[in-house]
């Protein structure tokens, strides 16, 4: 939910960003749709109804209806991930009351496809369709099997945001390994003690996935027809044991992100440096208002010298419901929303959305978040690091294994030990297998 | 005297249909308890005997069945070690709770009941507010304040140069939770005791001021006794909140590592309904939860019952 709020204010002002500088490129046909998404031989109309809660919607889909008279799409604001996904699930089970389409969110995929909430539009999609996003990306909506279950939307490969002025003024130089952010942080805490380089955040499941992903972690996979449960893996230590450390040592925060207390950090700048996603800019712009023009991205920390490599926090896709009756219909209307170039620019110029589409991308996102002035370049660089996000599957109780991080690695960051954050890592393990074999998944262990 | 002459006449009639009479007036009552009350009871404990079974990788049509689990839920739930360690967490937190609002409570009554006390309609509003101010919003404003950064309180602190703990770290929480409670609660318990010491007698007083009774003698041989039933019923009220806390944790929880989602036993119904999505489970331990509640509530009633409201008798 955080989640969403965050990219939703990101949204918010990367489209006042791109308005105001008028970088709608495209403007002239971005009512008309590509022609190859239109199924005119339909003869009679076709009604879908789409729940979604990320912004711009009502503009794409309007494009949409204006070219495609035949197919006629009603936008049905949702409150955000969370709610959706139970709706949807109440009226999976109740037989009816599902919309056509539908916003998911990548790590809720699994979850709803274990529901049989999600149809498989493989057949109703463009053949080369993959080739349009990052295979992490992709990985999301196909589960790794052959079925493919939405359409990627937006994606929140991660980067490192720091304050230049802090950097300039205590002399420190942008880490571009995990070592040397270990060091920079060491140093920053040293040279001024109550500033800190980040936090390890025990309230946010996502973006400790996102630092594992990176790290070379994936959480669940199918084995036949089993799932393999990989939590605790030797990536996933890594990752877990080298934040334990920096926490013992005292020379980043162990407090939760996204509270008032966190905000006011970022403000006077005792947080000189977050890592975060894309859609990091509108979450400064809406807690941290006041430090405009003093932060820069760059890329993660990498864990060897020279490796290009990211993960991936937030995001949604779009897609099919198993209770629609025109999925046909809905996967053209999906693919166009999000992969043609006129879709893509709508969804970024009026949502704010940073596009799965990494074709479409250049024409799309040619200015810097307002938030950005002092980073002309922030897009493309984005976009390089957009590339390297890596694979990752989610499994069909990611909720139970978020909910249990929260709670183990919450003591461990409150004991401020190394060795509890490898503990913490266990427990995730056991507590997501124990809940699959009792509901009677086939795992693999 | 000509007025009467209709209603004479009419009660023939209303007696030949009084037999339905009270079924009628109890007709929109039991509709709504049977609608919002018993039925969501009953398939509450019908859910406990059920749950979810999955076959295979649990992708597609089909592969998930509900059936009957027998007592499994139950047995999960009871032999939960976060489960149980809420149940003693909450324990604690009512024991810290509970006897410091009723003592404020019955000590702020007593004053506003003293003659003595002046500016008296100010002071039992001012204690009463917070009851008013819904328990999520509370959680929010106490939440910010406990926040060593943004709060007042430590800003003060810190210009003192006194070092006080982060409440919201692992030692401190559970006081920082009650004193929440205690904030919100104080007030309402204080309304219920005060109350029942308007409703004493004066002559008692003056019997007792003749007598040579200072106003603490009064308060501790006259009013307490005589509010003694109040102060059975408010701690009845305390025990039963406080096994059901649920929106103060809930709330602080973000802005902490030390709350996890089993805190009380409320948050793990609601972890397990809403975030692990088996409602099985979550109806489980809420009949457990109801039947605890009431097997304390009516314990507790029998044991106080002959010392307390007999007193009046003997």
């Amino acid at each position: 939910m955080r989640l969403q709020s965050g990219i939703r204010v990101a949204a918010v002002v990367a489209a006042t960003a791109l308005l105001a500088t008028g970088c709608t490129s495209g403007d002239d046909d971005s009512t008309t749709p590509s022609a190859g998404a239109s199924t005119t031989e339909k003869a009679a109309k076709v009604d879908l109804t789409f729940w979604t809660w990320a912004p711009g919607m009502d503009e794409v889909v309007a494009a949409w209806n204006a070219a495609n008279p035949d197919i006629h799409v009603t936008v049905n604001k949702q409150d955000g991930g969370d709610p959706a996904v139970t709706k949807l699930l109440t009226a999976i089970k109740a037989g009816s009351g599902a919309p056509d389409l539908m916003q998911t969110e990548y790590q809720k995929i699994p979850t709803l496809v274990a529901a049989d909430a999600l149809a498989d539009i493989k057949g109703d999609v463009s053949d080369d369709l993959s080739s349009h996003f990052a295979d992490g990306t992709w990985q999301s909506v196909t589960l790794g099997g052959d079925a493919v279950y939405g359409i990627p939307q937006d994606s929140g490969p991660m980067e490192f945001y720091y304050r230049e002025d802090i950097f300039k003024k205590y002399d420190l130089k942008v880490p571009t390994t995990w070592a040397e952010y270990a060091d920079v942080a060491a140093e920053l805490h040293k040279k001024d003690p109550k500033a800190y380089l980040g936090t390890f955040s025990a309230t946010d499941a996502g973006w400790f996935t996102g630092l594992t992903q990176q790290a070379g972690a994936s959480w669940w996979g199918i084995d036949g027809d089993a799932w393999s449960v990989d939590i605790d893996s030797a990536a996933s230590q890594k990752v877990a044991s080298y934040w334990g450390d920096l926490v013992e040592k005292g020379v980043i925060d162990n407090k939760p992100m996204y509270t008032p207390e966190w905000n006011a950090a970022l403000n006077d700048g005792t947080q000189a440096g977050w890592v975060s996603a894309i859609w990091a800019p509108g979450v400064l712009a809406g807690n941290a208002a006041d430090t405009q023009g003093k932060w820069k991205m760059a890329p993660m920390p990498q864990w060897n010298a020279g490796d290009d490599a990211t993960g991936n926090w937030g995001g949604s896709a779009t897609s099919v419901t198993s209770q629609s009756k025109h999925a046909e219909a809905a996967a053209k209307f999906a693919e166009w929303m999000n992969t043609s170039q006129d879709a893509v620019n709508i969804l970024v110029s009026k949502g704010g959305l940073y596009p799965a589409d990494l074709p479409a991308q250049a024409q799309a996102l040619s200015e810097p978040p307002a938030f950005f002035p002092n980073q002309p370049d922030f897009y493309t660089t984005a976009t390089d690091i957009a590339k390297s996000v890596q694979p990752f599957t989610y499994g069909p109780n990611v909720n139970v294994a978020f909910s249990a991080y929260n709670d183990e690695f919450g003591k461990a960051a409150e004991s401020k030990k190394a060795a509890d954050f490898l503990t913490a890592l266990t427990a995730m393990q056991k507590t997501t297998v124990d809940d699959l074999k009792n509901s009677g998944f086939n795992v693999k262990e | 005297m000509t007025v009467q002459t209709p209603t004479t006449s009419a009660r023939p009639a209303r007696r030949r249909s009084g037999r339905f009479a009270p079924y009628v007036y109890l007709a929109p009552a039991m509709t709504l308890f049977t609608l919002f009350l018993a039925l969501p009871i009953g398939y509450a404990i019908y859910l406990s005997f059920r749950s979810v079974k999955v076959s295979g990788l649990g992708l597609g049509k089909g592969a998930r069945t509900e059936v009957w689990a027998g007592f499994s839920n139950y047995s999960r739930a009871l032999t939960d070690p976060d489960f149980i360690s809420s149940v003693i967490r909450v324990g604690i937190y009512g024991l810290i709770l509970v006897p410091t609002m009723l003592g404020l409570a019955l000590l702020f009554a007593l004053l506003l009941d003293s003659r003595r006390t002046r500016g008296r309609g100010f002071s039992r509003v001012s204690i009463f507010l917070p009851y008013a101010v819904p328990a999520v919003i509370a959680s929010l404003l106490w939440g910010f304040l406990y926040l060593p950064r943004v709060s007042p309180f430590y800003y003060v602190f810190d210009k003192l140069g006194w070092d006080v703990p982060d409440v919201l770290s692992s030692p401190w929480i559970i006081f920082a939770i009650a004193n929440i409670g205690l904030w919100g609660g104080v007030g309402f318990n204080m309304i219920v005791i005060y109350t029942a010491l308007k409703a004493i007698p004066t002559e008692l007083y003056e019997a007792a001021r003749l007598d040579g009774a200072s106003e603490v003698a009064i308060a501790w041989r006259i009013k307490i006794p005589v509010v003694m039933p109040s102060l059975i019923l408010t701690f009845l009220f305390s025990m039963i909140a406080t096994l059901q806390v649920f929106a103060e944790p809930m709330t602080l929880k973000p802005l902490t590592n030390t709350i996890s989602s089993t805190w009380s036993p409320l948050m793990k119904v609601y972890r397990d309904a809403f975030t692990r999505d088996d409602i099985y489970s979550a109806a489980a331990t809420s009949v457990i939860i109801a039947v605890a509640t009431f097997a304390l509530s009516f314990g507790f009633l029998r044991l106080v019952q002959r010392r307390a409201f007999s007193q009046e008798n003997s």
